[in-house]
């Protein structure tokens, strides 16, 4: 069981003018293998920071995280992120952006070879593996992060936004692949949105943050991902228990942006 | 007559790439609206219009056009402007090169002068006695001039001298527009002649500016009455108007002063002092052969004419050199011998002698300064190997060197034969290795650069990517960066020496500084987001470096190469001006000590191309390695 445990997480930044940010408090969750978990908030509200934590590039002022048994400290291998803009190596082509982690740990190179063929092939990036990077659409850029990180075979999967900068169509497609992904593997996977239609549509749980401090303020269970998995992706949008989830989610929002203005105000 | 031919070319390629581009404007695209970008692509029309005027404007200021079309004009004009020489001292009695007479000239800046001492001595603190006596030579001196600036006191033979040098400077003028003038020389005089023009070089051959001697009709001309003229003013210059009245009084003033000097005691300085400006103005006086006016109206009146008729026989010439000789002409020396170009024609070095001499310079046995330009040279390996390898090696290897055996021979042994190596000691093969003035510039720019990249990156990446290194160096980089390169040469020079490793050390601190700065750019522009992406797929801290922040910082880099090239480049030629006997700014250098125009013009079109195909080269190995650049 490689459980992933978050234990009364706290992060407490420090700006430079001397104002102390409470960017994250008492987050309290567990996720089983295998669940597919989204995220959604306003801006601010912690989001990012969570998803820092959890990949180990920022570590807590207080609390502690847990993955399978070894609690998180740092980076690792196990845990693959996909990050909003690609982030991929403009200076390597696709096939070197997606081997890349096996290269850096020195893995056979016929296997790597082989595999990024595979992976190519499921992402629906067949023949693109000499392309330099700089020539790709920003969809096929994604697919060749999520390419680039499931190559490692990780436990757990981070996504930091990653439709976000895509045109509404590409996104619909790739939701579909996520999904497809999610399906096949059985990964893990934390998915970060702003998106409510997205974090309903894909997230079988669905924490809903709310901003100063970044807490979590209401948990969900959705059925919409596994349906998606067998349907269309618009009929589910039209579906009456979706629009209305979609609506409450949304007033929800409306009313802590409408907190935060008054509050400045 | 190939650059008459070219200059034609030239001609034809400017107006009809003006015309093609006219046309072109015309049959443009409608929707090319003024401020577009895209509107300045393309145009090699232009390319090849500009190229044209450069050379065009070239040919003509450095009066190469002149050359291949009249090659005979400078000759020409050298003769004319020996005439112009001759009658010059003339001129300058008259109102012909100065605006008054030079006698009424001479007479207004004495009465200055007289007056204004009479006024000083008024106010000096003198004694009586003695301000009457300074002004009373003051007195005398004012009716010396008026003797001498009367005619009535003028006598008839300098009245009688002075018609004959007009007279014979008019006969010469009507002689001098007579076909068959110069008359006849003697055959033997001709053989002469035909000699010195048989030796004579051509207008621009090395070592020889103008052609003296005349060469065609129209210069032998020029030349005999040039000569004539001489004799005449020479005559002319004899006649002095020493009337009797002024000898007498010049005698007595003379006299006076001396007299009333030996009266003075030592202590009377100031006295001494008044009647020193005195006796000056005296003195000039006396030989100032001042003409009473209108007594030399008739000399002026000749030599009017005689320029009239010189300017007239010059004919076609005369365009000539207002149209092909822009901003000057050729000028004969004062001794009326030698003649040289005054203008940009002097210091604009004409195409085809510049070619010439680039020509020459090029060549591996002629170079210069017993160096060549650009060859190379059988350099045998064990003398490099003797560079790279440092002889302490040899040193460190245990044991000892041989010592000489009783029969008085040194049996080498192993350490012996390492030290051997190590200094060059034996026999090896030579290979072919550049040498001359521009590879060992181009060389030191490539060592100091290079030195300056191995250094400059890896320490300015360590900035970029550390508290502790950005602090530590910032303040040592920051203090000598902003110097000005040169401004460190001569110390560096001092220290390292004129030859090679000066100037790369030089070239080593501004290519080093410039690489670290743009190095730190570069890694602290690193998105942090690939970097977390390296750190989750597992990459170790040097592979993150290695393989993502290195390719990352790379435009940086080669942007921060591209313009250390220039800079080096630029440095490298002021340090050579310094010091050196090798490079082309050491040519330069010695260039403009002998004032060979053609060669300055050639080092600077030689650094223009090398400049050229240095940043030629970094652009183009920017396109290869980092395509990406601006398309991320």
């Amino acid at each position: 069981m490689s459980n992933l445990v978050s234990d009364k997480l706290n992060m407490i930044f420090k700006s430079p003018k001397g104002e102390i940010v409470h960017a994250l408090k008492d987050i309290s969750f567990s996720l089983k293998k295998g669940e597919l978990m989204t995220v959604l908030g306003p801006s601010g509200c912690g989001k990012t920071t969570l998803l820092n934590i959890i990949a180990g590039f920022l570590r807590p002022t207080d609390g502690k995280i847990i993955l399978g048994e070894k609690e998180i400290n740092g980076p690792g291998v196990e845990r693959g992120m996909v990050f909003q803009q690609g982030a991929l190596f403009e200076w390597l082509t696709v096939a070197e952006n997606v081997n890349f982690g096996l290269r850096m740990r020195k893995e056979n190179k016929i296997e790597t070879a082989k595999k990024v063929e595979e992976w190519l092939d499921i992402v629906g990036l067949q023949g693109f593996g000499n392309t330099p990077t700089y020539q790709l659409s920003g969809g096929m850029q994604q697919r060749v992060a999520l390419a680039r990180c499931l190559i490692n075979n990780p436990d757990l999967i981070l996504m930091d936004e990653p439709l976000g900068a895509l045109d509404a169509l590409t996104r619909e497609k790739m939701q579909s692949l996520v999904l497809k992904i999610w399906k096949e593997t059985g990964k893990t996977i934390i998915l970060i949105t702003h998106s409510v239609e997205e974090a309903l549509l894909l997230g079988e749980r669905l924490y809903v943050m709310a901003p100063r401090p970044g807490r979590i303020h209401k948990e969900y269970k959705l059925p919409f991902a596994s349906m998606g998995l067998k349907g269309d992706l618009r009929e589910i949008k039209n579906n009456e228990e979706f629009v209305s989830k979609r609506e409450e989610i949304l007033t929800m929002i409306w009313d802590m942006e409408e907190e935060i203005m008054g509050k400045e105000i | 007559m190939i650059t008459g031919f070219i200059t034609i070319v030239l001609i034809i390629g400017l107006f009809s790439s003006i015309v093609y581009g006219r046309k072109l404007i015309k049959t443009e695209k409608v929707d090319a609206v003024f401020g577009n970008p895209e509107r300045a692509n393309g145009g090699y029309h232009w390319v090849v219009a500009g190229s044209c005027s450069i050379l065009l404007l070239w040919l003509y200021f450095s009066w190469d056009i002149a050359r291949s079309f009249y090659p005979n004009s400078a000759n020409e004009l050298c003769q004319v402007a020996k005439v112009k020489e001759s009658v010059l001292g003339i001129n300058y009695i008259f109102p012909i090169e100065e605006r008054t007479l030079k006698s009424t000239a001479f007479i207004e800046r004495e009465t200055k002068n007289i007056n204004k001492l009479k006024s000083e001595i008024e106010q000096s603190t003198l004694l009586n006695k003695d301000k009457s006596k300074l002004t009373q030579f003051l007195k005398d001196i004012e009716l010396m001039i008026i003797s001498l600036a009367d005619g009535k006191n003028l006598g008839p033979e300098v009245k009688n001298e002075v018609n004959v040098i007009a007279k014979k400077i008019t006969l010469l003028t009507k002689n001098f527009q007579l076909t068959n003038y110069p008359p006849p020389i003697s055959a033997e005089q001709e053989k002469e002649a035909l000699e010195l023009l048989k030796n004579q070089a051509s207008w621009g051959a090395t070592g020889m500016e103008i052609p003296p001697h005349p060469e065609t009709k129209r210069g032998l001309k020029f030349k005999a009455a040039s000569k004539e003229m001489n004799f005449i003013v020479e005559e002319f210059f004899q006649i002095k108007n020493n009337n009797p009245i002024f000898l007498e009084k010049s005698e007595k003033i003379k006299e006076e002063i001396k007299n009333y000097k030996d009266e003075l005691l030592e202590n009377q300085e100031m006295e001494q002092r008044y009647l020193r400006r005195i006796s000056k103005i005296s003195g000039r006086v006396s030989r100032s052969n001042i003409f009473p006016s209108n007594t030399l109206d008739n000399v002026e009146e000749s030599v009017v004419e005689f320029d009239r008729a010189q300017k007239k026989e010059q004919g076609s010439l005369k365009v000539i050199d207002t149209f092909l000789f822009p901003t000057g002409t050729i000028v004969a020396s004062a001794s009326g011998e030698t003649c040289s170009e005054q203008g940009t024609g002097r210091w604009l070095p004409k195409p085809t002698d510049t070619l010439r001499i680039f020509l020459h310079l090029l060549k591996p046995s002629e170079g210069y300064k017993n160096f060549p330009m650009l060859w190379y040279e059988m350099k045998g390996v064990n003398q490099m190997v003797a560079f790279i390898t440092p002889d302490w090696i040899a040193d460190i290897i245990p044991g000892k060197y041989p010592v000489h055996s009783s029969d008085g021979k040194v049996k080498p042994n192993f350490k012996k034969t390492v030290l051997d190596i190590a200094t060059g000691e034996f026999k090896a093969f030579s290979i072919p290795i550049p040498s001359g003035h521009i590879w060992d510039s181009f060389l030191r720019v490539f060592l100091g650069l290079a030195l300056g990249v191995i250094a400059g990156v890896p320490l300015g990446l360590f900035m970029g990517l550390s508290r502790f290194a950005k602090g530590y160096f910032d303040p040592v980089i920051e203090l000598y960066r902003p110097v000005p390169p040169l401004a460190w040469a001569p110390l560096i020079i001092t220290v390292f020496g004129i030859d090679n490793s000066g100037k790369i050390f030089l070239l080593f601190m501004v290519s080093f500084a410039i690489m670290i700065v743009s190095a730190r750019a570069g890694a602290s522009g690193t998105q942090l987001s690939k970097i977390h992406a390296a750190h989750s797929l597992g990459a170790s801290k040097w592979q993150i470096l290695r393989q993502v922040i290195f390719p990352n910082s790379l435009p940086e880099i080669l942007t921060g190469i591209r313009v250390a090239v220039g800079v080096c480049w630029g440095t490298l030629v002021a340090a050579e001006f310094l010091a050196g006997t090798t490079g082309i700014g050491f040519v330069e250098n010695v260039a403009r000590k002998y004032m060979q125009y053609e060669h300055i013009w050639i080092t600077i079109f030689v650094m223009g191309m090398l400049g050229m195909i240095f940043d030629l080269a970094m652009r183009w190995i920017i396109k290869k390695t980092i395509p990406w650049r601006g398309k991320g």
